[in-house]
This record gives C-alpha cells, structure tokens and sequence, in this order.
C-alpha cells in the first residue's frame, strides 16, 4: 500500500469482517509467503518480543506477555496462549523501512577515471503482521518525513512503498503506554491493508479481520474463515475500548507543543540532564526518530569507496559538531533538543506531534527517564508561577 | 557517472609498530588483519615491527629494540612504567610523523595502572622472588601523559576493523571514521535487546566508548567498559544504576578498575559508589 493510502484508503469490502481460528492465522503467514512477501513479525529472542522475518505462524510469540516499566522489560508466560497481548518491544519496524545500515553508493578508480555505482535497489515486498496502532502511525510520521517534502527519500520510498501492513489492535496495553494521550491507539487508525482483533474466551482464540485495502481483501478472501458473529464483534470492540481505559502512562492536559515552547528555561532540564546517560537508546528504540549520519568508507589502497547512511542521534555529541564543536554540548541541551522536537517543534516542521506513545523510550532507557513524567513536571512548573523566560538558554 | 582525475602518485609510507608494558595483543592484531595483511604489505612499509621479525639471522641484527627512523605512521601499544621506556618514548616521538597509541595500555596505562592506587613497593615484594631486580616507575601512564599523541585508538584489544581504518584514513589523508559514542549505539544498530532492561544485567555500555561492535550484550553479557569512557560519560547516573542492579560499593568500583582503571574520567567512581552506597558526605 502506498504512503498516501491514508488519504485513499478504499474503504473494506466486507465491513463487518471475518473471523478466523489460529489456524487461519497459520495460513495467513503462509499465503503471504507464497504471494512474495518478506513476512516480518513478532517473535521471542533473546528474552524480548523482537521484529524478525517470520517462514511461520509458529514463530509468533502464542502465550507470551510482557511486564514493562521505566527502564525494564520482562517476558511472561500468559496462561491463555495470545499471541498479540503485548505491547511494544525493543524494535520498531524503522529497523526494516528505515534500516540501521545502508550502503548509498560506491566508487572505482579505473585506470585513472572514477566510476560510480548506485546501490542496486532491489528492496523485498515486506508483509508487517502484528504492526500496532501507535506503530501504523509512527510509519505515517516517518513517510511524511522521508518522502514528504523536497527531499526525499528514494531507498526509504522503495521499500516502504511495496509494503503490506497487517494491524493488530491493542489489547493489552503496557504499564509505558500513553497511546490515548497521543490519539493514535489502541483502535487502527487509517492506512492499513488488513486489521485484527485477538480474541481469546470461552468460545475460543479468533481474530477478527478486516480489510482495509483491494490487496487486503484479495488476501482476506483466501483465509479460512467465516462472516463476524456480532458475539465476536462485541468482545473484540470491548477489549480494545477497555485498553483504552488502562493505559499505563498519560501525558500531562496541555498543549504539548505550547508546554515545549514555554519551558525552555525550566530548571527541570537540569534535573533530568543529571539522570540522562546521552547513551541514544530512546532515540534508536523511538519509531519516528529518523536522524542519519553518512560515512565515507575507504579501502587501503584508496581505489575502492563507499557511502553509508548510519541511525544517529541527537544524544551523539559528534551530531552537531560544526565548525569549532559541538552545538549541543551539554546533556541539558541534547535532552531538551529530543523531548522539544519530539513533543513541539516536530509540529513546526511535519505538521505533527513526533511521539505516538508507544513508550518505548521510557521502557529501553537504562536509567528509566519517562517522557510523560519529564512532561508532567514540566506543565507542573509552569502551573507552579513560572517566570517568564527572557532567553531561550544555551 | 565517472570523473577524470590525474595520475595517482603512491608512496609507500614506512609504518613502526612499538611495544612499551602490554601484553602484545593489540600488535598481534595487525598481524590477525590475515586478509587485508597483503593488501596492507603493498601500501605500506612495514619497516619496524619486531614481533614479526626473527630472532636469528640477518633481520635480527636490522630490527633493534629502538629503530632509527624516520617513520610516516608509528603505533605504539603499552604503557610506560620503567625510565627506560619514560626516555625511549621522547625517541620514538621524535622519530614519528604521525604517532597512534592502540589499546588501553597506551591510550589509559592498561590493566597495570592498578598499581597507580596502591604501593608498587609492596606489590613488587608480593610478587618477585627477588624484588631487587625489578626496577619500576611508581605508576603506568599512557603515552600520551610523556608524548603528544595524534590519535588513540581504543580497546582491550583493539578492533581490527578500527585499526584498519586508521590506517586507511592515514593514506588517504583523511580523519579516522572512530565515533565516540556509546556501545548502545551499537546494540541498537545490531538490534540486540539491551541487555540491563530485558534481564537486569548490569552493563557498562552506556558510558563506554564504542568501537568492538558491542559483543558482549550479543551474548547476553554486560560490557565490561574494555573501550573505556565514551565522551562525556555521566557517571554519577550510570554508578546509581549499577547500584540499583544489584552491585554493592565494591562491586562498582571494581568493575572500573580493569583495563582503563586509570582514565581520568572515572577518578569520581569511588565517591560516587560511597556516596550510593552511604548516602552524601556529611
């Protein structure tokens, strides 16, 4: 589906959807395989919930929960074998859309003249299953960025554009997820090809899907499943409208952006520049942080080089390092550059907020720093007879 | 695209490599770089290096311990901790364009700068049957607290990718592509779940210096910090976190006092892991 399917999304054929048992779930995986896809989903390694390229329904973590707080994750084991009742893990689908590691081109000299090639772009035909609401809107956020604009982003367009988002609605939200604050969950917003519902009850582990794309529907038609019971229906719209109502994390009643704006003098940012490591974490787990830095790669002999594209981050101090040093030296300023432009500036500059709430950066942060906590203090402050700032600091 | 450039002029740059107090490991690596070795051969001139030198015969008398010179690019590994390397460091300085310490004996005294905390005497006594051979310096100190140094390329060892890169940036004239951020950098690009946040393992990574491509966490393991700080490492945070890990005031200082015990940037870590463990000085 295309970037733009937001706007154009054709509306589902089938309004009401299907339900299907685990085993459509199975032939789900299969079917995509056999139509070409690069299946990515969820999966248990290394004690996380990872992304990873799936050849089997098996592979999603069926009766695996996650225990999420600031600066802590842990996997357990659910009694009810759900697949999809856990929140975020340590990736996001940036990983595959927006890779860590991207060679951009590479140069010869040959007898004397240098030639240059363009990295081939041969992107896979990715199928995401299991992408949730905060993440379809994170990757709305990262396609306004990467290809809306002047410049764009042709490798990113490539491999975004062929792309299959299968959603799964929330369920079970994490103890970090502020998603309601954020207006993008735990119901799919637009833009996806097909959504789920995992229901697991007395009548039996189902998901209820729908069709939001002609590629979704041609998909759908090939599942084994039936017409959507109004019982299924219900539970499945029930479960999500009570996930709304046990989010673990809110932000704060304020206009976010109008709170970054006027709180640049807060000495709350001293506070937090105390706990902050600088280490990146939150803005290499974030799923809209996109900031790159390209390196020139030479052989020994001078003859053979290369350009890549590396994840980079605002925490970085060699990140804005002009002429002289870096801009942003100091941990106040680079947490404050992060959480302002996440929260307000990226307003200014996309048109929207840059955070969907996923928590992410308050789970993988070691020392547990928290967004909606960093936010609160700060609306508390103003609240609290603020002066006015004369300067905007640093 | 191709571009017309003039003919390319190559010189073979003469390349030294020194020891001072080290265990030869950060050396070997150039000799483990077994791919790029011949490549390497024909870009360079490998004009000193006495671990690849034999002990008999016509070479033996040409490699002595303190080459002549002059040299385009000299990596010096190990600390200094006797006045004869003190001197022979001011030689290979002099002797050397372009000087480049490798591994964390050169770049932060090694593993031996323990002894900077304690009394090398005893440990002298404690260790040799008969301490009257043994003439050592009081500390081990990197080669740059005697020399200016051009660049420190971090480790213990050091990575061979990144001593490469050096070397390739040294002939093409260009700066070495060595980031100083973190090793969370480096988890996160691989894409191994941090290893402090999913299994409560106390790690290092986030004040250490990127550069091995984060191993350990790969294996479940926390960083034991063998690339020393990252840049402006804040580590009053990273001590409190090791203390809510689980580590005692022992522990953590401990855990910095290994191959880069000496680097100016943990000096604060005792105070800090006291002041966890026992609350602020009075």
């Amino acid at each position: 589906m295309s970037a733009d399917a937001e706007v154009n999304g054709s509306p589902p054929p089938v309004p009401e959807g299907l339900v299907m048992g685990k085993d459509g779930m199975a032939v789900l995986v299969d079917v995509l395989i056999r139509r070409g896809f690069t299946v990515v989903g969820p999966t248990v390694r290394d004690g996380a919930i990872v992304l990873a390229r799936l050849l089997s329904a098996d592979e999603l973590p069926y009766g695996w929960g996650v225990e999420l707080e600031a600066g802590r994750y842990r996997l357990r084991e659910r009694t009810d074998g759900a697949a999809f009742a856990n929140a975020a893990g340590p990736q996001s689908w940036k990983s595959f859309l927006h890779p860590a590691r991207v060679r951009e081109w590479s140069a010869d000299r040959v007898e004397g003249e240098v030639v240059f090639t363009a990295e081939p772009a041969d992107p896979p035909r990715y199928a995401f299953l299991g992408v949730r609401p905060c993440d379809l809107r994170a990757i709305a956020v990262q396609d306004r960025v990467l290809t809306g604009g002047t410049y764009r982003d042709p490798g990113y367009e490539g491999r975004r554009f062929g792309t299959l988002l299968i959603v799964v609605e929330c369920t079970e939200p994490g103890a970090t997820c502020f998603c309601v604050s954020m207006g993008t969950g735990p119901a799919a917003g637009p833009g996806y090809d097909l959504v789920l519902t995992e229901v697991v009850d007395v009548h039996g582990h189902r998901f209820w899907v729908r069709s939001g794309s002609e590629e979704g529907a041609e998909i759908l038609a090939e599942l084994p499943a039936r017409p959507a019971d109004p019982d299924t229906r219900e539970t499945a719209r029930a479960g999500v409208t009570a996930a709304a109502d046990r989010m673990g994390r809110t932000m704060p009643e304020a206009d976010l952006r109008e709170l970054m704006a006027g709180t640049l003098d807060a000495p709350r940012w001293d506070d937090v520049a105390g706990r902050c490591l600088t280490c990146g974490n939150c803005t290499m787990v974030c799923p809209t942080c996109f900031c790159t830095t390209t390196e020139d790669v030479t052989d020994l002999t001078g003859d053979h080089a290369e350009r890549w594209r590396l994840w980079d981050s605002c925490f970085d101090l060699d990140f804005s390092h002009l002429h002289g040093g870096p801009v942003r030296a100091s941990t106040r300023s680079r947490y404050r550059q992060w959480m302002t432009h996440k929260l307000g500036t990226w307003y200014d500059q996309f048109g929207s907020s840059g955070c969907v709430g996923c928590g992410r950066c308050i789970v993988w942060c070691p020392v547990g720093i928290d967004i909606t906590e960093e936010a609160a203090a700060l609306h508390d402050w103003t609240r609290s007879g603020a002066p006015a700032p004369e300067t905007e600091g640093e | 695209m191709v571009t017309e450039l003039g003919p390319v002029i190559r010189t073979r740059p003469a390349l030294a490599v020194w020891k001072f107090a080290s265990c030869d490991g950060c050396q070997l690596t150039l000799l483990d770089c077994e791919d790029e070795l011949l490549g390497l051969a024909e870009c360079v001139r490998i004009d000193h290096f006495l671990e690849m030198t034999p002990s008999e015969g016509a070479d033996a008398q040409r490699a002595r311990p303190a080459g002549r010179g002059p040299y385009d690019l000299s990596l010096v590994e190990g600390s200094i901790t006797t006045a004869e390397d003190a001197e022979r460091i001011q030689h290979v300085r002099r002797i050397s364009r372009y000087l480049v310490t490798i591994g964390a004996c050169a770049t932060a005294g090694g593993i031996q700068a323990l002894r900077n905390f304690a009394d090398v005497d005893e440990f002298v006594a404690a260790v040799y049957a008969r301490p009257e051979y043994i003439a050592t310096l009081e500390t081990s100190t990197a080669i740059s607290a005697h020399v200016p140094v051009d660049f420190e390329l971090r480790g213990c060892p050091i990575d061979r990718r990144q001593l490469l890169e050096v070397i390739t940036a040294h002939l093409a004239g260009r700066r070495p592509r060595i980031p100083s951020h973190s090793v969370c950098f480096e988890c996160k690009r691989r894409g191994t779940p941090c290893v402090t946040v999913a299994h409560g393992t106390a790690c290092l990574g986030p004040v250490t210096h990127a550069g091995c491509g984060a191993i350990c966490p790969a294996y479940g393991r926390g960083c034991y910090g063998c690339f020393g700080p990252s840049s402006r490492p804040n580590l009053r945070s990273m001590v409190a976190q090791l203390r809510r890990d689980g580590m005692s005031e022992r522990d953590i200082q401990r855990v910095f006092r290994t191959f880069n015990a000496a680097s100016p940037e943990y000096a604060p870590v005792p105070d800090l892991a006291a002041e966890e463990q026992h609350g602020p000085p009075a």
